[in-house]
Parts: structure tokens; C-alpha cells; sequence
């Protein structure tokens, strides 16, 4: 093992991207989805302050990191909100079945 | 091998199990947990690059904010009585396809890229930094970003509200 | 920490040979024991105060039987509850119902790491020591969540989520009210905010910029109340509501690391208040007692009178109900705190 570099970061992002995006491709519940979408927002978010830190003499990445953090959380609410909306016309969060646009 | 190298396995190795708790466990609330620590590991790589004050804000508004958010919603998704929790995966086989080439193109992107060496010094506290480019560099999306909170919440608070309809 | 290993392996010839990762992992194991040691005598001693305290308010003796003035009936409780038997409902989720009182046990524990205790020592020197309090003790609502599901019982899970939601309603005004300190500052360290009180009574914090500071010290005193469930905020234990809310269905040692995660909890939101409004460590007199370990006393003074105030509160003041509550949170104290920001921000250009 070498010494723990800008690559080992980068490396740790890209898997836990691709985790995410497993979540998001294979969940057919809907808040089990918004979780894998949340991790891929923060392996992204690991990506810049890596850079912020091995590439940059600011602190740049990092204050992109903190408005990513802030976007996300909005994110999240408008779409745990939606969510409920949909539970209480469905009775039920499941993708699949969400998949007309009436009513 | 050095104890920050040490420090950072063992906080990689806690960030990806959890992760996979997260992806792969059929239990709902075992997903919410396995975020719970992901956010954790996180925010502990956010210490090992010495961004403090990024990580102390990861931990208040990723698990004080997010996660329980995604709890209540989690809770008030389901019948009490007689739990539906599962969340089973389909088609494990084209996503395992499609996952493995994304992994296969960033792995191989991240390896191939001559990164420039940038020899940097110990990590300084940041807040006092961060907050002199809130008020100077980054004063516009600061504000804009004031305004999107808002109306994700007064939006949020409109659509999730209970309405007979 | 780091200058007390250097010291230790320059001076001692045993401590030399060690590399210095298993001096750090010795040490942070000895402080982990060292504050789980602190947090459970914390209960003991504050158990036994809450019933004597109430007791003398209510005209009565409280405990006189364990011990002389019943000095000893939380020890005698405490080995009561280790012999209880451990009972997990049977269709609840068991992982998860030990893991509840584990993360809420933690939870204090990391908080106390950041406190300034003396002027010259503390156990690690954040720079952004009081945001980290703040986020650490906004861990426990996922806790209190866990808990309540975990236990597969209706009343639990409507406790711990209205436990959940006051607890996040509150920790907002905490938070502006602490900002009111911060912006006087300039600095989340908790040293500097001592080091700034330091030098007599008449320097602490609650004094200056008046009336904001107190207003913003009143703020934070019930918005911290409101977070560790104490009454007139404890709606989520309310015996005749809800049985015993989150806690309902844990038994024996469980419920007492519950117990003691509250008591911990109180001892870390007064001495915050302590250091951010009442001096930290520094003494009311100039000059008198003024360094070194006297700190600690100091320190724990104010911590144990605020302590004192909350439990006087508790059997002074009905419960609110859960309308109050939110109504008190988001329409009383927040906009208040605004209004603290506003005033001493002007105060402080004019």
C-alpha cells in the first residue's frame, strides 16, 4: 500500500458514486432511491474537497462543497415532500406503480 | 505506513461497508443506518483533508438534517400494523452490468490522469476563511442559495401538507 | 495531547520504545473509559440531587433510608437495575433495539471532548469547538427515532417521533442564540470565548450588550431544555400520555443508559451555557483562584448551578402540550433570537 494520496480520495468517490447509483437503478422504493441519490451527492462532494486540498492553494472546493451540501438538503425536503404526496394518494411508495401522470 | 494512511483505511473501510448496508440490505431502516454511518465516514474524510468546518456542517445538516428527514419519511410511508419494509431489487443483472462499466471507466480515468504534485502543508482551520469568501467572493450564491432554502420550504410545506381530497 | 505524548516519550524510558500511533490509541482508549466513568457517576450524583431537590420543594425528605440522608439509594438503584432481566419484544427489531441506546450513549460522550475545562489544558483545542457540540447533540434525535421504532409499539414510535420533532424545532433558536455569542467573539473556539469572560464577573458575557445577551442566554437556556426532554418540555416521557414514550419497552440496563444519556446530556448543555455566557473557567473574582485546576472548579460550579436551575424548573412549571411546544419554538423564541442578532450586530458597528 502507498503512501495515501490525491488517488486514494478520488478512488473511495468513484465507488461510492457507483454504490449510489446501484440504489438508484435497482430500489423500487422511493425513499430507499432518495438514499442512494444523497450518497452519490456526497461521493461527489468528496471529489472537491480532495481537489480543494491536493490541487488548490484556496479553499475553493470547499466552499463549493458547502453550497452542495445546502442544494442537497433542498433536494432532499422537495422530494421527501413529494414522496408523502404520493403515499397519501397511493397508499403506497412503490416506483413502479407511480407511472401514470393523471389525476 | 503512517497513521494518517492507517486512519484513512479504516475510515474507507467503514464509509464503503455501510454503504453496501446501504445498497444491498432488504430492510428499510437497516438502509437508513447504513446511510447513518456512510454520512459519518464522510464527514471523517472531510477531517483527513483538512476541511473541519465542512465536516462539523456535513454531521448537523447530513445527519441532523437529512437522515432524520428521510426517517419520518420512511415512517410515515408504511402501515404500522403489519410492516411492508421489504424493498427487494430488480434486475440486479443489467444494473451489475451497468455499474461495473461506470466503476471499470472511473477507476481506469482516475488511475490514467497525471495529477499534478502540489506539495501542500498541514491543514489550517478554515472557518474564518470560509466565512471572509461568503461575505466577499461568494456573496451572490450565498444569497441565492438563501432564496432556493426558502422556497424548497415553503414548497416542501405546501405539498407534503395533508389535504382532503 | 500530542505535547503530552512528546513529553512522555522524551522523559520516561519505557514510554520511549512505543511508537507513537499506540501512545495515541492508549490515550484515546483511557479517555473513552475516563468520560463513560464521568457520565455514569454524573447520573449517580444527579439522581440523587433531582429526588432531595424535589423533595425539599415539596416539603418532604426524599430518600433517608440507603445510607446516611440516603447518600447511597442511586447506587442501590443502579445495582437494581444491572440484575434486571433484558426483555426485547418479541417481533421487534433486535439489532436495532441495541443499537438505540448504544449511538445515544455516544453521543455525550464525544461532546464532553470539546468543553473547556482549565485555561491551559483541554483534550483537544477545536477551532470549531462549539459548532461541533452543536452538531454532535443534534445526533441524538436519530437515536430517539431508532428507539422508538425499534420497539414495534405504537406509543413508542409516536414518542419518539414527537421526541424527534421538538428536539430539531429547538435546536434552531440554540443555534441563533449561540451565533449571538460567536459574533462577540470571533471565534468558535471555546478557549477564546473563556479567554474573552476572563478577568471578573463583571466581564462575563451575560452582562454585556444589554439586553441582548441576557435575552439570547434566556433563549438558549429553554431551547437547550427543550432538547434533553426535561419538563415543562418532557411531553415525550409523559407518564399519563404516552407511558414512558421512546423508552417504553426497554428494561433493566437499557433504560438506565437512557437515564443516563439525559442526565449526560443536561451536564453538557449547562456547562456550554457555562462557558458561553457565564466565564468558562474563569473566576468571579479578578485574580482570585484564577488558573490552572481551578478552572475545573469553577467551571463545574456554574455547570452545577444551571443544573440546579433546570431541576427547580422541572417541579415549578406545568408540561406544555405539544401545540405549545412548537408554538413556543417556532413563534416565540426564533424570531427573538433574530431580533438579539440584529440588536448586537448593530450595537457592535455603532
Amino acid at each position: 500500500m502507498m503512501q495515501v494520496g490525491l488517488t486514494h480520495f478520488l478512488v473511495l468517490g468513484a465507488i461510492l458514486f457507483v454504490l449510489g447509483l446501484l440504489a438508484v437503478i435497482t430500489k423500487r422504493n422511493a425513499v430507499t432511491v432518495l438514499m442512494g441519490v444523497e450518497l452519490i451527492i456526497n461521493a461527489a462532494n468528496i471529489n472537491f474537497i480532495a481537489f480543494a486540498r491536493y490541487l488548490d492553494k484556496d479553499i475553493d472546493g470547499q466552499m463549493f462543497g458547502v453550497f452542495v451540501i445546502v442544494v442537497a438538503a433542498a433536494g432532499a425536503a422537495v422530494a421527501l415532500a413529494i414522496v408523502l404526496n404520493i403515499y397519501q394518494r397511493m397508499r403506497s411508495v412503490n416506483l413502479d406503480e407511480a407511472d401514470s401522470l393523471a389525476g | 505506513m503512517t497513521s494518517f494512511d492507517v486512519m484513512f483505511y479504516v475510515i474507507a473501510a467503514i464509509t464503503l461497508f455501510s454503504a453496501g448496508v446501504m445498497v444491498f440490505s432488504k430492510n428499510i431502516i437497516y438502509n437508513a443506518m447504513g446511510l447513518l454511518f456512510a454520512f459519518f465516514g464522510v464527514a471523517g474524510i472531510y477531517v483527513m483533508l483538512g476541511a473541519d468546518f465542512l465536516a462539523a456542517t456535513q454531521l448537523l445538516i447530513y445527519v441532523g438534517g437529512i437522515l432524520v428527514l428521510l426517517l419520518f419519511g420512511v415512517m410515515l410511508s408504511q402501515r404500522i400494523t403489519g410492516l411492508e419494509m421489504r424493498t427487494d431489487t430488480l434486475q440486479i443483472l443489467p444494473a451489475a452490468i451497468v455499474c461495473g462499466g461506470v466503476a471499470a471507466i472511473l477507476l481506469w480515468m482516475i488511475w490514467k490522469t497525471p495529477w499534478p504534485k502540489a506539495d501542500i502543508g498541514p491543514p489550517e482551520p478554515t472557518t474564518r476563511n470560509i466565512g471572509t469568501l461568503f461575505m466577499t467572493d461568494y456573496l451572490i450564491p450565498f444569497e441565492i442559495v438563501s432564496v432556493l432554502l426558502l422556497a424548497a420550504l415553503v414548497g416542501a410545506a405546501f405539498i407534503g401538507r395533508r389535504n382532503a381530497q | 495531547m500530542r505535547e503530552l505524548i512528546e513529553t512522555l516519550q522524551s522523559d520516561q524510558s519505557f514510554f520511549a520504545g512505543l511508537p507513537p500511533a499506540v501512545l495515541t490509541l492508549i490515550f484515546l482508549v483511557l479517555g473513552a473509559v475516563f468520560f463513560a466513568t464521568v457520565m455514569a457517576l454524573n447520573a449517580l450524583v444527579m439522581v440523587y440531587a433531582e429526588r432531595k431537590v424535589s423533595a425539599w420543594m415539596q416539603d418532604r425528605m426524599g430518600p433517608m433510608e440507603v445510607g446516611p440522608h440516603g447518600i447511597l439509594q442511586t447506587l442501590a438503584d443502579a445495582i437494581k437495575l444491572l440484575l434486571k432481566e433484558d426483555i426485547v419484544p418479541a417481533a421487534a427489531d433486535k439489532r436495532l433495539h441495541w443499537f438505540a441506546p448504544f449511538l445515544i450513549f455516544a453521543v455525550p460522550c464525544a461532546a464532553f471532548v470539546a468543553l473547556p475545562y482549565t485555561r491551559e489544558f483541554v483534550f483537544t483545542n477545536f477551532d470549531i469547538g462549539v459548532f461541533y457540540v452543536a452538531s454532535i447533540t443534534s445526533l441524538s434525535v436519530i437515536a430517539i427515532l431508532i428507539a422508538g421504532w425499534a420497539s414495534n409499539n405504537k406509543w413508542a414510535l409516536l414518542g419518539g417521533m414527537r421526541a424527534a420533532a421538538q428536539i430539531v424545532s429547538y435546536e434552531i433558536p440554540a443555534g441563533l442564540a449561540i451565533i449571538v455569542i460567536v459574533m462577540q467573539v470571533g471565534s468558535l473556539n471555546f478557549n477564546d470565548i473563556s479567554l474573552a469572560q476572563d478577568g471578573g464577573i463583571h466581564r462575563w458575557f451575560i452582562w454585556r450588550y444589554f439586553p441582548f445577551n441576557l435575552i439570547a442566554f434566556v433563549i438558549f437556556y429553554l431551547a437547550t431544555l427543550a432538547e434533553c426532554n426535561r419538563t415543562p418540555f418532557d411531553l415525550p416521557e409523559a407518564e399519563s400520555e404516552l407511558v414512558a414514550g421512546f423508552h417504553t419497552e426497554y428494561s433493566g440496563f437499557k433504560w438506565s443508559i437512557f437515564m443516563l444519556a439525559e442526565y449526560a446530556e443536561m451536564l453538557i448543555v449547562a456547562l456550554v451555557g457555562a462557558a458561553l455566557f457565564l466565564g468558562g473557567w474563569s473566576s468571579p473574582i479578578p485574580g482570585f483562584l484564577n488558573s490552572g485546576a481551578w478552572g475545573v472548579l469553577w467551571f463545574g460550579l456554574k455547570g452545577a448551578f444551571l443544573m440546579f436551575t433546570y431541576m427547580w424548573l422541572r417541579w415549578t412549571l406545568p408540561r406544555l402540550r405539544v401545540d405549545q411546544l412548537m408554538h413556543l419554538s417556532w413563534k416565540v423564541l426564533t424570531p427573538f433570537s433574530f431580533a438579539c442578532i440584529l440588536g448586537v450586530g448593530l450595537w457592535m458597528l455603532i
